[in-house]
C-alpha cells in the first residue's frame, strides 16, 4: 500500500486500528481462560509497544505540532499557538482544493476498481484451463511499488516519446500528442487510470478469495427457482459478498483518501493536482512550516478518522467480528 | 591457530593508524544530466590525493524537493551528510545549519569568484557556502532548421513565436509532424518560476518582489508577459511543456524534435555530446526580449558548496569543497560538461572557450542575470510557489494572467507585510 516517506503516514494510525482489546471482561470464568487471556496479553505485548513507538508516538508529536508554529529553520523557536496554525490550514482556500480533488479521486477510482475488480474476480471463479497462471498474472501490477509504477505510466503517458499518444494517434482515436499529465483535467484523469491499474487486482484478490467461499448449494437452489445468471448475481451472489465487499470497499477508500505518491510522481506540481497529503507535505517541507503542515496532516487524519466513523455505522461493519 | 591470529594483530595494527586518519565524507551532488557523474569523478580525484573515502548520495532532480531532504536530515541534527550542494535560493532558507567557512578560506582566494554570489552566500556575515557554478537561462536553437528556412536568431519573444511557427509549418508539409517550436520548463516547480521571471523580467515586468521587499508582480507589463507566453501553448509549444522539467525539455529538444530551448548551460555540452542527434547543429545565446522595449536577461542561478554543522569531520569536509570549487575542478567540470566557473579568470581561459565558445558572451548575461527575489528570506518558497501557480494556471488557461496576478499580489502581500519578510 502507497506510504509517503514522510511522517505524514503517522495518519495511517487510523487506517490500520491498533490491535483490538480482548472482548468483554472475564466474569465467573475458569482458571484456564484467565491463564489464556494473560498468555494473549504476553504475545501482543511486544507488537503493541512496537505499534506505541513507530505509529503513536509519530502521531502523538504530529498533532501537539500543530498547535505550535513550528518552523523547519529553527526548531528551537517553536511555540504553542492554540488553534492559529489549524486555523491557517482552514482558512486557505488551497486546502479546501486539495479536500476536493483527494474525494473526488476516491470516490472515482475506488468504484472503478470495485467494478472492474468484481468483473474479473467473476470471470476467474469459472473453471478454465491456465487459471491459475491467470490468476497470478492478474496480480503484477499490485506487486509493482507505486512510485514505480507511476514513474512507468509517467514515461508511458508523455507526450512526444510515451507509448500511449502512439498507440492512440496510431489507432485514429486522436489527431495530435495529449499532453496527460500535463493539464489538470487530464492529469486527473491519468492518475485514476494508473490508480485503477494498480489497485484493481488488489479488489479482485478480496473478491475472489469471498467468490470461493460461497457454498454451492445456493446456486443450485436459485437455478430451481428460475433465477438466471443475471439474477443470481444481484440476488445471491452480491447479498453474500456484502460484508467482504463493504470491508475491501473501507480500506481502499482509506487508502486512497491519504494518497500521496501517484500524484506526487505523476504531476507533482500545482494546487489544482494536489491530494491533502501533498499539501501537508507542501507546507511542512517545502514551505518549512512544520506546525500547519502538521495541522493539515492532523485534519486529515480526523477527516480519515470520521469517514471510517460514518462508514461503519451507516454500513453496520464489525471490524471487532 | 596462535600464528594465523597473530599475523591477523600484527597486520591490523600496521593499517590501524592510516585507518583512523582515513575519513568517509557524504556529499550531496546533483543528479540533472551529468552532473552526478561529474561530481562523483571530482570527489573520487580528491579522495585518491587525500586518501580519505568519499559516497555519494541521491538527490531529486527537482531543487525544491532536495530542499525538503536535507531540511529533514538537518532538522534531525543528523550526520549523515557532510558537503551539501546549496541552491543560489537557500542561504536565506539554510544558514542556521551551516558552518561559517570565512576562517578556512583565504580573502584573495574567495577574491577570485564573482562577487554578487560570495555576497549572496554570506549571511549575517557568515560565509556559509563557496561558489561551484553559475548559470543563467539561455535560448538553445537548431541553427541547421533555421538556415534551411531562411530564418535569423530571434531577438524578441514575439520573433521567436513568428520563426518556430514558419519552421515548423513548412516541415510539418514536408511529413516532419513530431517537430515543435520550443519547449521549456513548464511544470510547477522551481524552474517555472525561473521561465516565467525571465518573460516578466524581459518584458520589463520587474522581479515579484524589489529590492525593498515591496510586492510588485501586478503590473500590465508582467500580465501582457505572461498572457503572451500562454497564448502560445498550444501552438508553437506543445501543451507537454507543462509536465516538463530541465530534462524533459532536454529530452524534447535532443532527440531533434524542438527548434528552440530554453534551458541551463549544462544542456550545451550533452547537446554535442557523440550519441547527441543534433551534434553540431545547435548553437546558444541570450534569451530575447520581451518586444523592441524590452531586454535580454536570464534568471540567475547557481550552485555552491556548504558544509553541514552535524558533520563529524568539518575540516576534512572543508578540505573536499575547497577541491571541487577550487580552478582546476571548475575547469575540468567546463570543459567536460559546460559548467560555468564562478572564478572569473577561467573566462580568459583559451582551452574552455574553443570547447563553450558561448562562455564569452555569457560573461554580459551574467551581469545581466535577473536574481530570484530572495529578499523574502524563508518565505521565498512560499512566494515562488504562489507565483508559479498563477503561471501556471495561466498556461494551461484556467483565467487570464491579469486576474491571476492579482490572486498572487493580494497573497504575497499577506505574507509579508509593508514589505517585510
Amino acid at each position: 500500500m502507497a506510504q509517503p516517506a514522510t511522517p505524514i503516514v503517522s495518519g495511517k494510525g487510523g487506517a490500520s486500528a491498533p490491535p483490538e482489546a480482548p472482548s468483554s471482561p472475564l466474569e465467573g470464568t475458569s482458571a484456564l481462560l484467565r491463564e489464556r487471556t494473560r498468555a494473549a496479553w504476553m504475545f501482543l505485548a511486544p507488537t503493541l509497544v512496537v505499534m506505541l513507538v513507530v505509529a503513536g508516538w509519530p502521531l502523538a508529536r504530529t498533532f501537539w505540532f500543530s498547535f505550535t508554529d513550528a518552523n523547519l529553520t529553527d526548531m528551537a523557536a517553536s511555540q504553542f499557538v492554540g488553534l492559529d496554525s489549524i486555523r491557517q490550514v482552514l482558512d486557505d482556500p488551497d486546502w479546501w482544493t486539495t479536500v476536493w480533488t483527494t474525494f473526488r479521486f476516491a470516490g472515482v477510482s475506488v468504484v472503478l476498481e470495485t467494478v472492474l475488480g468484481m468483473i474479473i474476480a467473476l470471470a476467474l471463479n469459472a473453471k478454465f484451463g491456465g487459471r491459475g497462471l491467470l490468476r497470478a498474472a492478474v496480480l503484477v501490477p499490485w506487486a509493482i511499488p507505486t512510485v514505480v509504477s507511476a514513474k512507468m505510466w509517467a514515461w508511458m503517458f508523455n507526450d512526444i516519446y510515451g507509448v500511449v499518444n502512439a498507440v492512440l494517434l496510431s489507432l485514429g482515436l486522436i489527431s495530435e500528442p495529449m499532453a496527460w499529465t500535463a493539464e489538470p483535467g487530464l492529469a486527473f484523469g491519468a492518475v485514476v487510470a494508473v490508480d485503477v491499474w494498480k489497485t484493481t487486482p488488489f479488489m479482485t484478490l478480496l473478491i475472489l478469495a469471498a467468490l470461493q467461499m460461497l457454498p454451492g448449494d445456493v446456486y443450485e437452489a436459485a437455478r430451481i427457482d428460475g433465477a438466471g445468471p443475471i439474477r443470481a448475481f444481484f440476488q445471491v451472489t452480491l447479498p453474500m459478498l456484502k460484508g467482504p465487499l463493504m470491508v475491501a470497499i473501507i480500506f481502499r477508500i482509506l487508502d486512497a483518501l491519504r494518497v500521496f505518491d501517484v500524484f506526487f510522481v505523476l504531476t507533482g506540481g500545482g494546487t489544482e493536482t494536489m491530494p491533502m497529503a501533498g499539501y501537508a507535505r507542501q507546507r511542512m517541507f517545502e514551505y518549512q512550516e512544520i506546525g500547519v503542515g502538521s495541522a493539515a496532516a492532523s485534519l486529515l487524519f480526523a477527516i480519515i478518522a470520521l469517514f471510517t466513523a460514518v462508514y461503519m455505522v451507516v454500513g453496520r461493519v464489525k471490524l471487532g467480528d | 591457530m596462535k600464528k594465523v591470529l597473530a599475523g591477523l594483530v600484527a597486520a591490523a595494527a600496521l593499517i590501524t593508524p592510516e585507518l583512523a586518519q582515513a575519513e568517509k565524507i557524504v556529499i550531496a551532488c546533483g543528479s540533472v544530466g551529468q552532473e552526478k557523474e561529474l561530481c562523483t569523478q571530482g570527489a573520487q580525484a580528491w579522495a585518491k590525493k587525500s586518501g580519505h573515502t568519499v559516497e555519494i548520495m541521491s538527490v531529486p532532480t527537482d531543487a525544491g524537493q532536495q530542499l525538503a531532504q536535507f531540511q529533514q536530515l538537518l532538522a534531525a541534527g543528523s550526520a549523515d551528510l557532510d558537503v551539501v550542494r546549496i541552491d543560489v535560493i537557500w542561504p536565506g532558507i539554510v544558514a542556521n545549519y551551516f558552518i561559517d567557512l570565512k576562517p578556512f578560506v583565504p580573502e584573495d582566494v574567495l577574491k577570485q569568484h564573482f562577487q554578487p554570489i560570495v555576497k549572496n552566500n554570506t549571511v549575517n556575515g557568515k560565509l556559509i557556502a563557496i561558489p561551484w557554478f553559475i548559470e543563467a537561462g539561455l535560448l538553445y536553437y537548431r541553427k541547421d532548421l533555421l538556415e534551411k528556412h531562411g530564418q535569423k536568431p530571434p531577438t524578441t519573444w514575439q520573433e521567436l513565436a513568428q520563426t518556430a511557427k514558419t519552421i515548423v509549418d513548412a516541415e510539418k508539409k514536408a511529413g516532419n509532424d513530431k517537430l515543435v517550436g520550443f519547449v521549456f520548463q513548464g511544470k510547477s516547480y522551481e524552474g517555472l518560476t525561473c521561465n516565467a521571471l525571465e518573460w516578466v523580467d524581459s518584458f520589463g515586468g520587474g522581479t515579484i518582489v524589489d529590492s525593498t521587499g515591496q510586492v510588485t508582480i501586478n503590473n500590465p507589463k508582467a500580465v501582457e508577459a505572461i498572457d503572451f507566453m500562454s497564448s502560445l501553448v498550444g501552438n508553437v509549444v506543445p501543451k507537454g511543456v507543462l509536465s516538463y522539467e530541465e530534462e524533459g525539455a532536454r529530452g524534447a529538444f535532443q532527440s531533434g524534435n524542438a527548434v528552440f530551448m530554453r534551458n541551463w548551460p549544462y544542456a550545451w555540452a550533452l547537446a554535442n555530446s557523440k550519441d547527441s542527434q543534433i551534434k553540431g547543429k545547435v548553437e546558444v545565446m541570450a534569451l530575447p526580449k520581451g518586444g523592441p522595449d524590452g531586454k535580454a536577461t536570464g534568471a540567475l542561478g547557481g550552485w555552491q558548496l556548504g558544509v553541514s554543522k552535524f558533520s563529524a569531520h568539518p575540516e576534512v569536509a572543508v578540505d573536499l569543497v575547497k577541491y571541487l570549487t577550487g580552478p582546476e575542478e571548475q575547469k575540468r567540470r567546463a570543459l567536460v560538461g559546460a559548467f560555468n566557473p564562478t572564478i572569473m579568470s577561467l573566462y580568459k581561459d583559451e582551452e574552455l572557450l574553443k570547447a563553450n565558445p558561448f562562455f564569452g558572451s555569457l560573461y554580459d548575461t551574467f551581469t545581466n542575470a535577473v536574481p530570484r527575489p530572495t529578499i523574502t528570506g524563508t518565505k521565498y518558497n512560499q512566494v515562488s510557489t504562489e507565483f508559479r501557480n498563477a503561471v501556471y494556471s495561466t498556461l494551461s488557461g484556467k483565467g487570464k494572467a491579469a486576474d491571476n496576478l492579482k490572486k498572487v499580489d493580494a497573497k504575497l502581500k499577506s505574507l509579508g507585510k509593508n514589505g517585510k519578510w
